[in-house]
């Protein structure tokens, strides 16, 4: 039977919008990577990016664009904010699976739903309003690097506490049974077989997490200090690139503006193949069922 | 769940204390938060506040054009965002008769879906400002927010349509149903829960977006003329309060109590929503 003109006709209109849909990745890269070009050509071109020792973009008379304090900047934050939140999160998710009556297993994945839920600038506000307070009487000045991290650490620990759970909850129930009848007591069988078994869900978790806490903004741009230097202590202001870019944006042009789309451009290539690396990871090894 | 120990040994019971503080320090923080901004936010807000037009930068008034603005970036945001959505899932799932095209596209969705938001706002402020010249405008900010919510959309129907028993679909061929009739009779009403969570989830992530909203639907606190009229979203607005109005804490605080509430309830409907319909097979809100 071949299909009716009505049929036709869905199916291309159909067509077009799926195209459209995975077509807008590409777009995104083509528009940002157009604009990038000129930072990475000469204008001031990769040398000066990597070269110069300052990030000076303004300066009338000698701009000088080192971005490295900036990268430096965006990896510190996202390693400072990744560990306590793998420690919480999967603590959290062991606790949830194992340990917890059933009521508070639901309540408690309920409250990090609602937790994944506050928007960024909102929790950055949080940290401007009631955190950088308490770190400034601490360690001034306050808005630095670890409250940037800590802000970001309550971000990404859902993202990371709910896909560990969710891990955990596919582990086989005979693993469980045979850890049992060996006599392994509750600890060992969580730290022996049950994390163990679960480790590619929970690192896929946390990779997820690191892309997001590299690629946020907002609430990192409220409370980094926003001083584009390698930070001496944890307690130092930083800089990292979407910060960089949210702040300088609107007033930036020529060479700078291009230098800020590179960063963009750069934000996504690194975001985008963790992403893809976990969605195309080689199947589990055999004997993890 | 581990079967066997009646008795917990010490380690045991040292392991559960460590998760369990952990779940503790979670959720004393999660409530700190709430409280928070509950206690900074509940003095500026009321009625008068809600409806009243921006003053003095924002230090005084209200939030009523944010909020209208807010609005109507989200209905062009939805307008475009479902209808595309929708529809290239149905493709993804009934029409792609070569897998490749079917994976290339997907591989695309994945790829928009991790995009930073900043970079949505660089791509909106170049793609959607400048080359369709729509200029720093509600439309534009509309169109950023959808293609990052797209991914959303695309995925829950997806699910959703996977959920229609596998034998509908011969079925109906064996009728003589046309396919156009098939979707529009059998397969929609299937996919429409799948429809609904992905809206809803969409809706809580375009209103807690900021930073592509920045470049490309601006600042303007006046009250909105129109699509092609700039106009700033709450998420803005509380952006600019705390980092660049002094004295304007008090109303950022309030709008951010505003924004949180709306969220909080939006999600807690999506995740009602797909518990009861989608039988827990759709990811937890994480972005």
């Amino acid at each position: 039977m071949s299909p009716s003109v009505n049929d036709r006709v869905a199916g291309a209109a159909l067509g077009i919008a799926a195209w459209l849909c995975g077509g807008i990745s590409l777009l995104i890269l083509i528009w940002v990577g157009v604009e990038a070009i000129p930072a990475l050509n000469n204008d001031p071109g990769i040398s000066s990016l990597l070269g110069d020792a300052h990030w000076l973009p303004g300066s009338v008379r000698e701009p000088q664009f080192g971005m490295l304090p900036i990268l430096a900047g965006s990896v510190l934050v996202t390693i400072f904010s990744i560990i306590p939140a793998t420690v919480a999160g999967v603590g959290c998710a062991v606790f949830q699976r194992f340990y917890a009556p059933k009521w508070m297993r639901t309540f408690l994945r309920r409250v990090l739903e609602l937790l994944a839920g506050i928007p960024s600038v909102v929790i950055g506000f949080w940290g401007l309003v009631v955190l950088v307070p308490i770190l400034q009487k601490w360690q001034p000045p306050g808005q630095s690097l670890a409250a940037a991290a800590i802000v970001l650490a309550i971000m990404i620990l859902p993202t990371v506490a709910l896909t560990a759970s969710t891990a955990l909850k596919n582990v086989s129930p005979g693993l469980f049974r045979a850890a049992a009848a060996l006599g392994m007591g509750r600890a060992r069988t969580i730290l022996g077989v049950a994390l163990p078994t679960a480790r590619r869900g929970i690192a896929g978790g946390v990779i997820l997490a690191a892309a997001r806490a590299i690629g946020e903004t907002m609430a990192v741009v409220m409370v980094c200090g926003n001083v584009a230097q390698w930070p001496g202590s944890i307690f130092d202001p930083i800089r990292p690139a979407t910060a960089t870019i949210a702040l300088e944006m609107s007033y930036a042009t020529a060479g700078h503006r291009s230098v800020l789309f590179a960063l963009a451009f750069f934000l996504v290539l690194v975001v985008g193949a963790a992403v893809g690396w976990i969605a195309f990871r080689k199947p589990s090894t055999p004997h993890r069922r | 769940m581990i079967g066997g120990a009646a008795r917990l040994s010490r380690n045991d019971r040292l392991l559960g204390a460590a998760g369990g503080f952990a779940a503790l320090v979670v959720l004393v923080g999660f409530g700190a938060i709430v409280f928070d901004l509950f206690q900074t936010g509940t003095a500026s807000l009321s009625i008068p506040f809600l409806v009243g037009k921006v003053e003095n930068g924002g230090r005084a008034g209200g939030i009523g054009p944010v909020l209208i603005s807010t609005g109507m970036i989200l209905l062009v945001c939805l307008a475009v965002a479902l209808p595309l959505g929708t529809g290239c899932a149905i493709w993804l799932s009934e029409f792609a008769s070569k897998i490749r095209f079917a994976r290339a596209i997907t591989a695309g969705i994945d790829l928009l879906a991790s995009v930073p938001s900043i970079v949505f706002g660089l791509f909106g402020m170049v793609f959607f400002c400048r080359t369709l010249g729509l200029g720093f405008s509600i439309t534009s900010g509309g169109l950023t927010l959808a293609c990052m919510i797209l991914p959303i959309v695309i995925r829950t129907t997806l699910i959703g349509l996977s959920g229609a028993p596998s034998n509908l679909r011969p079925g109906a061929a064996a009728l003589g149903l046309s396919r156009v009739s098939t979707i529009r009779h059998l397969l929609l009403p299937v996919a429409i829960p799948g429809v609904v969570v992905g809206t809803t989830l969409g809706i809580s992530r375009a209103l807690a977006e900021t930073a592509a909203l920045i470049f490309t639907s601006g600042y303007a606190t006046r009250w909105p003329e129109g699509f092609d009229d700039s106009g700033r979203a709450i998420s803005v607005h509380i952006y600019d309060l705390a980092m660049n109005v002094p004295g304007g804490a008090a109303n950022a605080a309030a709008s951010a109590l505003v924004l949180l509430l709306a969220l909080l309830f939006i999600n807690y409907l999506a995740t009602l929503l797909a518990d009861r319909w989608l039988l827990k097979r759709i990811a937890p809100t994480s972005e």
